[in-house]
């Protein structure tokens, strides 16, 4: 019945779908594209933290240490009025999936560090013992003994992403909560819509802390 | 002995820091002989042993594999580190047993044995799973093959680490006082598979506390002391004719063990 | 690529606002952390109370607001509460509502995980000399607690002080805000945003600094 009355929460919710599906897709793109590059340049820029030739892990120490210590919301805004400064007209969703990239592998990189550098030492002696190389002793020894200890703090920062990616409205990328507000201002079901808005954010990081809890427990062999 | 030398430690130093934990070791290690290294915790024991396999670099000396520089080549008169991957392929000709074990914990006993054999010889699965089988077989930890090592005993785990080295078909042996952080009552198997392996003719070089052990398995006993050579010859020269008295003083720490009748 | 010409005189010449601005967020963080560690330690008490009617609803707390977007909880609590007839909230008090809503919910989990890590011993010590059940969490609980958590909730509080730059998007002037502001009147991107990010960066950093000396003014006990 509601679904043909104006002003009802039904019907608004109706025609509304387009913009929030909308919404909740720049989100999750963003969300992911944001893990994904993160973790890749994360465990890179970590391995460095970890092993690195000193004057290489100096300069990641630094990245690190400044990205955290900088709010997201400025890396944004820095990065999507910065580079057009330069003169490179990035797309304002690209700037903020840079920006909140930037901010993640930060993260992630400290975290693999402490991951690696738990992993007793003796397990690198005895790889190195039957002549696996850096990169394999990393890959088959060190990395899948870290993993179980990086999986919480990892999973912490993918909630963190996805919460992260409402700052990107501020630059005008349409995604969940600037649809949400640009629904609110068409019809002023404030409080309606911003708890439809909030509830979509609370399934879509339940079911990322769902996810990062069943990969734990996939992990829990990994006793010692 | 007509055995050709396998390994050659030529005045091997090494400090750390300001501490001189080596001061110039001369040592020889013939094909298919045991030779043990003894001396009081601080002698250097561990130290020479760590630098065999590179875990630790030496500052100075020659340390020979069949000839071969061990981490360095020379260029000229000067003495060049080798690129990782020229270490680690003669890390795989010398396998080494630790005093912690340190299994892979991720990984199941045969995993642990497989791993280099895959990784490193480029052995295939079916083979290198074969060859595991045959060497926990070896070590009597067939029925435990698909077991992860906090499911495992000291004493078994140490087996699967031994296996794990043998099985990479080395052509020297370093044991790191493996037998040191077992129960009492594991310490039995362990240096019971060593000495099977001494018997079929593996070249190994061990250190250890277990004097018994050294006297009965050994071909050659180097007695270290302060970072230098001490004493060296055959078990009975070493064990029954001190020529120190910091030989005499070590040595009877364990004169209980000798006197007991054993 | 343009070539830019850096021209700091509209740092210097704003530097009063600058720091009114940081001043401003700092002490958005510092009331909030405040008003988020009683909320926090209220909802510790409850999660470990043993009481279902108590602890699950302060449970549910903890996740939705750790689930929920900061940003989205502001507009909530900025444009939502008018809805519900509230109106004495300024932007400023309706931030740090938020603000303390949020950081209650970090600094619960803290406390329980403070709350949990004290050995029985003290406990039981503070019973035998004949301490009442608020006198031993007076006298003893707390006490040990504050020196075990110090460090995470400090950590709060770096975050926190982070996290007031979202207050600009309901025009609150703290740094993110004015900084935004002053590059809409000059055009200096670089050099404001260079700065703004400097001045948090110190911030933060001299932040940290003052914990770990806290920290090892405590580190006595333990």
């Amino acid at each position: 019945m509601g679904f043909t009355i104006p002003g009802t929460f039904t019907f608004e919710l109706w025609q509304a779908r387009f913009s929030l599906l909308r919404g909740i897709s720049a989100t999750l793109l963003a969300s992911g594209l944001t893990i994904v590059a993160a973790t890749v340049m994360g465990v890179l820029l970590g391995t460095i933290l970890a092993y690195g030739w000193w004057p290489l892990r100096l300069l990641a120490r630094l990245y690190v240490d400044i990205l955290r210590g900088i709010p997201v919301l400025v890396l944004i805004l820095f990065t999507y009025y910065g580079l057009a400064l330069f003169g490179i007209n990035v797309p304002a969703f690209w700037a903020g999936v840079i920006a909140l990239s930037a901010f993640a592998t930060a993260h992630v990189a400290e975290n693999l560090r402490g991951a690696v550098q738990s992993v007793p030492a003796g397990q690198m002696e005895a790889a190195k013992a039957i002549g696996l190389r850096f990169p394999q002793r990393l890959r088959y020894v060190v990395l899948p003994q870290a993993i179980r200890r990086m999986l919480p703090p990892w999973v912490n920062t993918g909630l963190e992403i996805v919460k992260g990616t409402t700052l990107l409205s501020v630059i005008g990328v349409v995604e969940l909560l600037l649809s949400t507000q640009q629904i609110v201002a068409r019809n002023y079901m404030i409080i309606d819509f911003y708890l439809v808005a909030g509830l979509l954010y609370l399934i879509i990081n339940f079911s990322i802390a769902q996810l990062g809890a069943a990969l734990e427990r996939r992990f829990s062999y990994l006793r010692y | 002995m007509a055995e050709q030398i396998l390994l050659r430690a030529e005045g091997v130093r090494k400090s750390f820091g300001a501490l001189e934990v080596l001061k110039g070791i001369d040592l020889e290690v013939r094909q298919g002989q045991v030779v043990s290294l003894i001396g009081a915790s601080g002698s250097g024991k561990t130290t020479f042993l760590r630098c065999v396999n590179m875990l630790e670099e030496h500052d100075a000396g020659d340390i020979l594999l069949d000839g071969e520089p061990i981490g360095y080549r020379m260029d000229g008169s000067r003495r060049r580190r080798l690129s990782e991957a020229k270490v680690s392929a003669q890390r795989a000709r010398i396998g080494m047993v630790f005093q912690s074990f340190n299994l892979f914990p991720h990984l199941t006993a045969e995993e642990n044995v497989m791993l280099g054999l895959t990784k490193v010889l480029g052995k295939s699965k079916a083979e290198a799973r074969e060859i595991a089988g045959h060497w926990l077989g070896k070590v009597g930890l067939e029925a435990r093959r698909g077991h992860y090592p906090y499911q495992l005993s000291g004493g078994q785990q140490q087996r699967v680490a031994i296996a794990r080295a043998v099985a990479m078909d080395p052509r020297l042996l370093l044991f790191d006082e493996v037998t040191s952080a077992l129960d009492p009552e594991l310490v039995a198997e362990v240096l019971g598979v060593m000495k099977a392996l001494a018997e079929s003719g593996m070249t190994m070089l061990v250190v250890s506390h277990e004097m018994l052990f050294v006297r009965d398995v050994s071909h050659h006993v180097v007695f270290m002391d302060e970072g230098k050579v001490a004493q060296s010859g055959a078990p009975s020269e070493v064990f029954d004719r001190p020529d120190s008295e910091r030989l005499q003083k070590f040595l009877g720490r364990f004169h209980g063990i000798f006197s007991g009748g054993g | 690529m343009i070539d830019y010409h850096f021209d700091w005189t509209v740092i210097t010449r704003n530097a009063d606002k600058f720091v009114a601005a940081l001043g401003l967020g700092l002490g958005l963080a510092v009331v909030s952390l405040a008003i988020g560690c009683v909320i926090g330690l209220a909802a510790a008490y409850a999660r470990v109370s043993g009481n279902k009617w108590l602890s699950t609803p302060v449970w549910a707390y903890v996740e939705v607001i750790r689930c929920t977007p900061l940003l989205l909880l502001i507009f909530f609590v900025y444009f939502g509460l008018p809805e519900f007839g509230i109106y004495v909230l300024d932007k400023t008090q309706s931030f740090i509502l938020t603000l303390s809503l949020y950081a209650g919910a970090y600094m619960s989990e803290v406390f329980r995980a403070g709350l949990a890590s004290i050995p029985k011993q003290y406990v039981e010590a503070a019973k035998a000399i004949g301490l009442r059940p608020w006198q031993r969490q007076r006298w003893v609980v707390l006490p040990v607690m504050f020196r075990i958590t110090l460090p995470s909730v400090g950590n709060n509080l770096i975050s926190l002080f982070k996290d007031t730059s979202l207050a600009a998007a309901i025009a609150i002037p703290e740094l993110t805000f004015t900084a935004r502001q002053i590059n809409a009147n000059t055009f200096r991107v670089m050099e404001v945003w260079l700065a703004a990010s400097g001045m948090y960066l110190a911030t933060a950093y001299l932040m940290a600094m003052g914990l770990r000396l806290l920290e090892r003014r405590y580190a006595s006990i333990r």
